[in-house]
């Protein structure tokens, strides 16, 4: 996608609106790795520090820029580490040229194949409002339900728009919209089992109350490992 | 102007403890050109209010209203003349005739109303031509992928002169990119050829296609998206997560 293609997406990463690409960029770097995404983009072939830049931006969709000054850093990074070589007259700069070499390509593909961590739940603050409001008296737990379920369903309308105007049919964007969108379908399937489950539970009368929040009623009721506090609490 | 109305509508089948009441005072309205989705957990009366709406079956009590007329009192014929003019199906299950082709099942409907057999077939041709179907025209539906039946199923709904879409679960069958091109087509047909169509579907990706998504449970509207915000809200708001 080029720079001045003037798509919904590219327009995220420029001028004022920067601030949830910003965001993103911050989140981006926690589980996608800087240095892996120039390597990808050197295993293509030997590279100016600026291209490297502008075609990492758009590869990712734009959505995630990096500043002149990461691009740099990083590649000093691996250079030092023999992941790349330069050809070492310019300065390190836009006009410095670098090329994978054989560690990196080893480094990448190795990568690639390395799943992320995925064993350990997240904290998760739906999940979190969902367990409390079962056990909060009064409150209707359909009603706290329904509304993250609307919530989600209106956000995920707003990325199918995006979806829905870019005619062009840009892949790296349509994936990174998908990616939003089946986790967003994630987490509001497990809302209609939620709801499920608890329609289900009442009916049997199984429902935990106030004066069913003792001890034996734990192993009916289990709170992930990580929630125990709000349990402890109610 | 609304093109669909449902104005309190509910439905009971069986009598006293034994009833069970399928939809309770549901009130809906669909304008021209938009496309609405219904949400909701099976049994929560989707597929009753789409056939109400359809005017395949009648309310026990409401009333519907279909471009501002109210079909209640209408005739038997009137309410046939209806259903095969203006409302277009589209199930699940596609529900084409294997014996027919595809240019012949999107015809069907028109040469059932009247319409010469050339002039319907011209006509379905178009149509299968606005879905991209033109190589398939000839095609028996066993003879074409999941996708491209309910596509001819979507042609064979929006064929003629039909400006209402009722869909239930039309992707429900199909892989999920299939199931994102039905909904783009029932999309384009609302914002490009004026259509009005209301999706039923427990699938809140699909959902997320409609103008507007309405949630049912247990009979019962319960809430409603508010107008859908253009992609830019996603460039103002700080991420949620």
């Amino acid at each position: 996608m080029s720079a001045s293609g003037g798509s919904v997406v590219s327009s995220i990463a420029t001028e004022d609106n920067t601030q949830y690409a910003n965001q993103h960029a911050i989140e981006y770097d926690q589980v996608m790795s800087v240095p892996h995404a120039m390597l990808a983009l050197l295993s293509e072939g030997p590279k100016y520090g600026l291209r490297l830049r502008e075609e990492f931006e758009a590869r990712t969709g734009e959505v995630w820029p990096l500043n002149v000054g990461q691009v740099y850093t990083t590649l000093q990074r691996l250079e030092r580490d023999g992941l790349v070589e330069s050809d070492g007259a310019a300065e390190d700069g836009p006009q410095k040229r670098f090329r994978i070499t054989a560690e990196g390509e080893q480094e990448l593909a190795r990568w690639l194949r390395t799943p992320p961590d995925l064993s350990s739940p997240p904290r998760d603050e739906l999940v979190m409002k969902v367990l409390v409001a079962l056990r909060v008296p009064g409150a209707d737990v359909h009603e706290v339900i329904q509304a993250h379920r609307r919530y989600l369903v209106e956000l995920m309308q707003q990325w199918t728009r995006i979806k829905e105007d870019d005619a062009r049919g840009d892949l790296s964007m349509l994936l990174a919209v998908d990616a939003e969108l089946f986790r967003l379908d994630s987490v509001a399937r497990w809302l209609d089992a939620a709801e499920a489950r608890v329609k289900r539970a009442a009916a049997e009368g199984m429902m935990p109350g106030l004066d069913q929040a003792g001890p034996g009623n734990q192993a009916r009721w289990p709170l992930p490992r990580h929630r125990r506090e709000v349990r402890t609490r109610g | 102007m609304s093109m669909l109305e449902l104005v309190r509508v509910s439905k009971s089948y069986g009598q006293g403890s034994a009833g069970v009441h399928a939809l309770r005072e549901v009130s809906l309205t669909a304008d021209e050109g938009a496309m609405v989705a219904v949400m909701g957990p099976s049994g929560s009366g989707k597929s009753t209010l789409l056939t109400i709406a359809g005017t395949l079956e009648e309310p026990t009590s409401g009333e519907v209203l279909i471009a501002g007329q109210p079909v209640g009192k209408a005739s038997r014929n009137a309410k046939a003349r209806l259903r095969r003019r203006v409302i277009g199906y589209v199930f699940q299950d596609f529900n084409l005739l294997p014996g027919l082709t595809a240019a012949e099942n999107v015809s069907l409907p028109l040469e059932l109303d009247g319409v010469p057999g050339r002039k319907a077939r011209t006509a379905a041709l178009r149509a299968l031509d606005g879905l991209g179907l033109s190589d398939r025209a000839s095609h028996y539906p066993d003879q074409i992928s999941g996708g491209e039946r309910q596509r001819v199923a979507i042609a064979r709904a929006m064929v003629g002169d039909r400006r209402l879409l009722l869909a239930d679960e039309p992707s429900g069958a199909l892989d999920s990119v299939n199931a994102e091109a039905v909904m783009r087509l029932v999309h384009s047909a609302c914002k490009n050829a004026g259509m009005t169509a209301v999706v039923v579907t427990h699938d809140a990706q699909l959902a997320s296609w409609a103008d507007r998504v309405v949630f049912l449970r247990d009979g019962r509207v319960t809430d409603q998206t508010g107008p859908a915000p253009g992609p830019e809200s996603l460039l103002t708001q700080e991420p949620t997560r």
